[in-house]
């Protein structure tokens, strides 16, 4: 599997983080890279093995469904980089 | 009493229990330490005041008699613990300015055990790296140096400045984090000691999250005594993380009782790698040695998927990655680009992204991008996690086979030279992690011991692992062989 300009622009766009267009070939060719060693892992016969979930053998625990914390506005807010009225504030989404 | 900050945890918690020191005495002289090693860029936000607060705080609750092991002593805290009103970055710019309103599990656990903060910690980016190059602080730089030679070494990663610090002296233990060898490694690389404890015994609930299912928090000291004198302090059940145990603590250092008698160490043949170095080689026959001499019976032990764990892992951490960095958006947190007449949405996370996460980091990002997309998540990710089961079940049928521990090297070479790495593709610095990540797919506790010094005067260090949740018999181990190795050589301060 090669990974090609394309994908990795595709990828970038995917994973949210701005790449400029001189960056796409380098970034294409680590990625080659990096696939190339995972590439190993088709020679291991992983027929009827399961792919593992959790590496402890327990069950994960559920908590009860109450309430038990609110009313932390003002810290929820604090480490915004921009907050107005009680909200998180963005650039417009819907015109 | 001079040089306090020279001290391991132990004798400082039996002499502050004498009342021969005090807790202030004993921050002043760490205080001291750090202010005067800005050369070792390990502690990047530093909080004198607070130490001082917790250190007078120790000292009334000292004198009070009855106070746990770790009051008054000062630690330093790794940048990617969530520490309440103190800058916590995971050394990124995207934290920029970051300062949590809730103290992670580890490090409260820490204070209300009287532990006194220092500051936080230098290390790589998000703990993605193995040399603390990542790290938007600037390097985190080794106090060991290869002899007549000034060239500035690496401490290792991620935990480079929790190692550099605590090999130093400039704080008596501190905390690390490991996802794939990050306090091992480091460790190894400064002569230190470390633990990376089995998955699900500190809790995860404050730190920030690189991979889930393979992070654990672990205590780097400056012997096996101060590991588990630490370890018992940080671990414990938390409700607030649904994969930390139930499980009771037991007192890690009543189990170092130096007697191994009986005891079956396996040797895994896979470690064995090709083009390893005589030194390594012979450090690992030496370390056998000396636990056979202590009574152990060797055995040689077979792990044949070995060689899969870091293609597993560079597929199984990037992808947990990605989903957990999902969240620096520019919105709730940190830092936020900039935005142009006309951005969007779209372009804000673009943006914040691009600037704030660092090469490695945006790479790691789209990596496991790309195999968790459509297409290609059967290939990738469900083929590394069935890998993953393989390797975890090489090594429960080498402890079914009555095997209480393994030795291996803890790292494939000494510390390196910062800038070494530079041109080298990413897989080979990745390489750094071949013999410790294989611990963090199985869940199991690793413990890196140094126990000898290179050619060029470096120290080097070997590993055990153990069986899950018996970190008290791998700590005796660990023990045994610091014991016999003798380690005592500290760098020469040129700081």
């Amino acid at each position: 599997m090669s990974i090609d300009t394309e994908t990795a622009r595709r990828v970038a766009k995917l994973a949210r983080i701005k790449v400029e267009e001189a960056a796409l070939p380098a970034l294409a060719s680590e990625f080659n890279a990096i696939l190339g060693f995972i590439e190993q892992l088709n020679e291991v016969d992983i027929d009827g093995v399961e792919p593992m979930t959790s590496v402890t053998p327990m069950r994960l625990k559920r908590r009860s469904d109450v309430v038990t914390d609110g009313n932390q506005q003002a810290a929820v807010l604090k480490n915004a980089p921009d907050a107005r009225e009680g909200f998180f504030a963005v650039p417009k989404v819907v015109e | 009493m001079s040089d306090l900050n020279k001290l391991t945890i132990a004798a400082a918690r039996d002499a502050l229990r004498k009342r021969e020191i005090t807790a202030a005495e004993l921050t002043e002289a760490c205080i001291n330490a750090v202010e005067g090693a800005d050369a070792l860029n390990a502690f990047v936000h530093k909080t004198p005041e607070i130490a001082r607060a917790q250190a007078a705080a120790a000292d009334t609750r000292l004198a009070a008699g009855g106070a746990p092991d770790l009051c008054g002593i000062p630690l330093g805290i790794k940048d990617l613990f969530c520490t309440k009103g103190v800058p916590s970055q995971a050394a990124s710019r995207i934290l920029e300015g970051f300062r949590p309103e809730y103290e992670s599990t580890v490090s409260q656990q820490l204070f209300d055990a009287g532990a006194v903060m220092l500051g936080k910690l230098n290390m790589d980016e998000f703990a993605m790296g193995s040399s603390n190059e990542t790290s938007c602080y600037g390097n985190a730089v080794n106090p060991w140096r290869r002899a007549n030679d000034d060239a500035a070494l690496t401490p290792g990663g991620s935990s480079g400045g929790s190692a550099s610090a605590v090999a130093a002296d400039l704080c008596l233990g501190a905390t690390g984090t490991d996802t794939g060898g990050s306090i091992r490694q480091p460790a190894a690389f400064v002569g230190i000691t470390g633990i990376k404890p089995t998955y699900g015994r500190c809790s995860r609930w404050g730190i920030v999250a690189f991979a889930s299912s393979l992070d654990q928090a672990g205590p780097m000291t400056k012997d096996v005594r101060d590991t588990a004198i630490m370890l018992r302090a940080m671990a414990g059940h938390d409700p607030k993380d649904s994969t930390s145990a139930e499980l009771a603590v037991p007192d890690f250092e009543a189990a170092l009782t130096g007697d191994i008698r009986g005891k079956t160490i396996g040797i895994p043949k896979e470690y064995r790698m090709d083009g390893m170095p005589a030194e390594i080689e012979k450090l690992w026959a030496d370390g056998t040695a000396m636990l056979k001499d202590a009574g152990a019976k060797i055995v040689d032990i077979s792990l044949p998927h070995t060689k899969y764990a870091l293609p597993a892992y560079y597929v199984i951490a990037p992808a947990e990655a990605s989903s957990n960095l999902a969240r620096y958006d520019g919105v709730r947190f940190g830092h936020r680009a900039k935005l142009a007449q006309g951005d969007g949405i779209t372009e804000m996370y673009e943006k914040t992204r691009a600037e704030g996460f660092g090469h490695e980091v945006q790479r790691r990002v789209m990596v496991g991008t790309y195999v968790l997309s459509a297409g290609f998540y059967d290939a990738y990710y469900n083929r590394a996690r069935r890998v993953r089961a393989l390797i975890k079940r090489d090594f429960d049928l080498a402890f079914e086979a009555g095997v209480d521990a393994i030795l291996t090297p803890a790292t494939p070479s000494a510390a390196f030279g910062l800038g070494e790495m530079a041109d080298a593709d990413p897989v080979q610095m990745y390489l750094n992690d071949v013999f410790t990540v294989t611990v963090n797919l199985a869940g199991l506790p690793g413990v890196a011991v140094p126990t000898g010094l290179d050619a060029k005067g470096l120290p080097l260090g070997l590993q055990l692992i153990g069986r899950p949740w018996e970190e008290g018999d791998l700590l005796n181990f660990a023990y045994t062989l610091e014991q016999a190795a003798g380690f005592v050589s500290k760098p020469a301060k040129w700081w």
